[in-house]
């Protein structure tokens, strides 16, 4: 491989999008990839937005993802998928979070949620994978599992084996809490399913 | 992986820039580093606190930080301090005389610049203080350049006996990258020599300095002509050559990769003759420079013809996409189209306060008062300037809610005669920079009442520790500041300060009514923690009972964000007034049982929850 790859995730402040994104590093770094990883976002705690940039490749240089360059887009929240639908390069995947978080500023009424916001993803001709993920998480037993359901989800549009993703996950728990790998394992599996059927395109 | 774990020399770490320069100020055998955290450089610190063998310390503002670094380098140690971009106009005091004296042991100071400010009051380019002070500036363009300046710094420092100014920018502290470090040097300190005329700056002594410093000034401008910081990188276009230094380093690589740049590493002073040869290989220069045109300037000035700011953008982060269009507007040419589809207008998110934060009473309150004005501070307590509070009247910097407060006291016309003035400030700020702001209320009879928001942390930063919390930056009990007794010896009157619990706000209200009344300086001091630290203790969540709730909305004016609109009405009263209705509904798994919405809900429709399944110690259901 040649070429970067750049994978943009982008959620709520407080979602665990830094962490997926620095888990997805870890990744790429074991495999021995020149790695670069940055956020952009305002205020990004407290309910803001966040995107997390991550570029690897055999070199490279800007740490940002341009609009329109994006090969997959992670989405943990409907409306910042569709905030950043542009960031994909035609061609590009995005693997959405049906699931909302609707803001202060929509609930007292200054703003609306969109409608649909992946059906008006898919209507501007982007290619969407969409399932309930924290659904799922809950299912599971547990909300903050939805991290590792939306990299489940992720990981066999990746230009290297979902296991090395896998590996890099539960690396992570497992030296943390130890008691959490089952757990993970199931939830990377389980949204692994959740988006079965299809690869990144070269 | 990360910074502070010990490593074999030359493993690769996945470090931030700002976890890379902790790391080479470690292994260059610093003894002393203190910082006052600041986005976007906090963690400097915090990774620095993790490592065994050196001083660190928070201190509670960036001139105190630096003078601590000053005498750890009187004494031949190498000291390092830290602040963010804003920090440095506070710390420049200490800058401008330490300049002066020069250093002994290599001190660093990293300054983060919030290039494109994602959280901060103004955008502004620290390297004007290089210039201003007559300091090196370095400029890496990422994490291993972070890391390998750093330790160029302190070399330089010692060689030049002068402090560094490493210039960081958001791109650079939280960007992270692979970075190959190396190993802690054993480096001892030299020991102070009493020397008065060099340390003790009367103007006597200072005047036979002054020429010594601009000495100094044009050795280091003869080291950056050579020095290997500075360099360029040949390409095939000749059409444009790049000047350029930082970040933009890479988004010019990224966006021209046929054309020659110079890269500035070490920046200030500039190797304009270098620049100059540069310049003869290149159809036309452009200088890409993030914020202000500083080497564009000194480039016109030393009569080479460039191109800058006339086509780049005068604010924000110079990336690939604004050069395109930059290199396109110098060449006369048709702007590409983008390949992408067209950005959706998407509703705003912008940072709220978190659920049951002790802020949030404060602000409800404020919001129900009419006739005042609010100067306000900076921290999370910020915030309160949004919706649904819209609660501030001004935001200036750190401690300048006191003095804007005597400001409209004293300056106010006949119209606003009858407003009550009100300054908001935290806990650390208060002592950042607000005291001296209380003591010339007091001192100048201000008709003013400070809320003093005492959450115990400093905490738009994440939480950090201060003199207010009782713990240090390594987390053990220290001298906890008694705010009531602090704000008395200020100068304000016993009785008319009060220590309240912010989540009771009948109590807040009328202590609010009451001070504002009085035509004398009054404190409210709020002490509750912030619910981010581990202080805070959670309890029963709260519900909304429906056929209760009447949708007066009168618990989303509180902003908790863990109370949602599930329904929006309209309601004619018999008067004919149309009134908006909200009907609700809690978060059961967010709210904290705060009891804040509980309060302004005259129907008693939000009412305890029966014990929810809770999600700690977490219980998987296996299949
Ligand atoms: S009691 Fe009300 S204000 Fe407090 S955390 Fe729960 S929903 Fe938020
Ligand atoms: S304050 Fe009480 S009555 Fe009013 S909207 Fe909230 S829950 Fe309903």
């Amino acid at each position: 491989m040649s070429k970067v790859t750049n994978i943009l995730v982008c959620g709520v402040g407080g979602q665990g999008v830094m962490t997926a994104t620095e888990i997805l590093a870890e990744a790429a770094i074991s495999l021995g990839f020149d790695v670069k990883k940055t956020e952009v976002a305002g205020m990004s705690q407290r309910g803001g937005v966040v995107t997390s940039h991550l570029r690897f490749g055999p070199e490279v240089l800007s740490p940002q993802i341009l609009a329109g360059d994006a090969d997959l887009l992670i989405g943990f929240e409907s409306a910042e998928a569709l905030r950043w639908g542009h960031m994909l390069r035609p061609g590009g995947v995005a693997l959405v979070n049906s699931g909302r978080i609707v803001p202060p500023v929509v609930n007292i009424g200054l703003f609306d949620y969109p409608d649909e916001p992946v059906a008006q993803m898919r209507a501007l001709g982007l290619r969407v994978h969409d399932f309930d993920a924290t659904a799922l998480a809950v299912q599971l037993g547990n909300i903050r599992l939805g991290n590792t359901v939306m990299l489940g989800a992720s990981s066999d549009w990746l230009p290297f084996p979902a296991e090395v993703l896998r590996d890099a996950v539960l690396a992570r728990f497992g030296s943390r809490k130890p008691q959490l790998v089952d757990a993970n394992r199931e939830a990377f599996a389980a949204g692994r399913q959740a988006v079965a059927g299809e690869t990144l395109a070269a | 992986m990360s910074a502070s774990q010990p490593v074999p020399a030359a493993a690769r770490l996945f470090l931030s820039g700002n976890e890379a320069v902790a790391r080479a100020v470690w292994e260059a055998g610093t003894r002393v580093a203190a910082a006052y955290p600041g986005t976007p450089s906090t963690e400097i610190l915090e990774v620095l606190a993790k490592y065994p063998d050196l001083y660190t310390e928070w201190s509670i503002n960036e001139k105190v930080s630096l003078e601590v670094a000053l005498g750890a380098s009187m004494v031949g140690a190498r000291a390092f301090c830290a602040m963010k971009h804003v920090g440095l106009n506070v710390a420049s005091d200490a800058l401008m005389t330490m300049t002066v004296t020069g250093t002994e042991g290599g001190l660093v100071i990293a300054v983060a610049d919030d290039v494109g400010m994602s959280s901060s009051q103004n955008e502004q380019d620290s390297r004007y203080w290089g210039r201003f002070a007559h300091v090196p500036v370095l400029e890496p363009a990422d994490s291993q350049e972070a890391y390998a300046m750093t330790r160029a710094a302190f070399e330089l420092s010692e060689r030049f006996r002068t402090p560094v100014i490493l210039r960081l920018t958001t791109r650079i502290c939280h960007v992270k990258g692979v970075v190959v470090a190396g190993e802690r040097e054993a480096v001892e300190p030299g020991g102070f020599t009493k020397d008065p005329r060099r340390w003790v700056m009367v103007p006597g002594n200072a005047k036979p300095r002054l020429p010594l410093m601009f000495e100094r000034e044009a050795a280091v401008r003869a080291e950056a002509q050579t020095s290997p910081l500075n360099f360029v990188v040949d390409g095939s276009d000749r059409r444009i050559g790049f000047v350029t230094s930082g970040p933009a380093f890479m988004h010019v690589r990224e966006a021209f990769p046929d054309a020659p740049v110079f890269k500035l590493g070490l920046s200030c002073p500039p190797p304009l003759e270098s620049l100059r040869e540069f310049a003869a290989t290149v159809d036309s220069l452009l200088v890409v420079e993030e914020t202000e045109p500083l080497l564009e300037t000194e480039l016109k000035a030393a009569g080479i013809a460039c191109y800058g700011k006339d086509v780049l953008p005068r604010t924000g982060e110079l990336a690939p996409d604004a050069l395109h269009l930059g290199v396109a507007r110098l060449r006369g040419e048709a702007v590409p189209e983008p390949e992408h589809v067209v950005p959706q207008q998407v509703f705003p998110r912008p940072p709220t306060m978190c659920v049951a934060c002790p802020h949030l009473g404060v602000y409800y309150t404020l919001s129900q008062m009419r006739n005042v004005m609010i100067a306000g501070d900076i921290g999370c307590y910020t915030l309160g300037a949004g919706h649904p509070w819209n609660a501030l009247d001004s935001c200036i910097s750190m401690g300048a809610s006191m003095g804007t407060a005597l400001g409209m006291d004293k300056g106010r016309g006949k119209v606003d005669e009858n407003k009550k003035v009100v300054a908001v400030i935290g806990d650390s700020t208060f002592m950042h920079m607000g005291m001296q702001g209380l003591l010339d209320i007091t001192w100048n009879r201000g008709n003013v009442t400070v809320l003093l928001l005492d959450n115990r942390a400093v905490g738009m930063t994440g939480g950090q520790d201060n003199p207010g919390s009782g713990r240090d930056l390594h987390g053990e009990e220290t001298t906890r500041v008694d705010f009531a007794k602090l704000c008395e010896a200020l100068g304000v009157k016993k009785e008319r300060i009060r220590v309240l619990d912010p989540y009771q706000l009948p109590v807040l209200f009328k202590a609010l009514r009451e001070e504002t009344k009085i035509e004398e300086p009054s404190v409210i001091i709020t002490d509750r923690p912030c619910v981010l630290i581990d202080h805070y203790v959670p309890t029963k969540p709260y519900l909304v009972k429906e056929d209760r709730c009447t949708g007066c909305g009168n618990c989303v004016d509180v902003g908790c964000p863990a109370i949602h609109v599930t329904r929006r009405d309209k309601e004619v009263k018999a008067s004919g007034k149309e009134v908006d209705l909200s009907f609700v509904r809690i978060d059961t798994s967010a709210c904290t049982g705060c009891g804040l919405c509980v309060q302004p809900c005259a129907p008693e429709a939000i009412i305890h929850a029966e014990p929810v399944q809770t999600l700690q110690p977490v219980q998987f259901v296996r299949k």
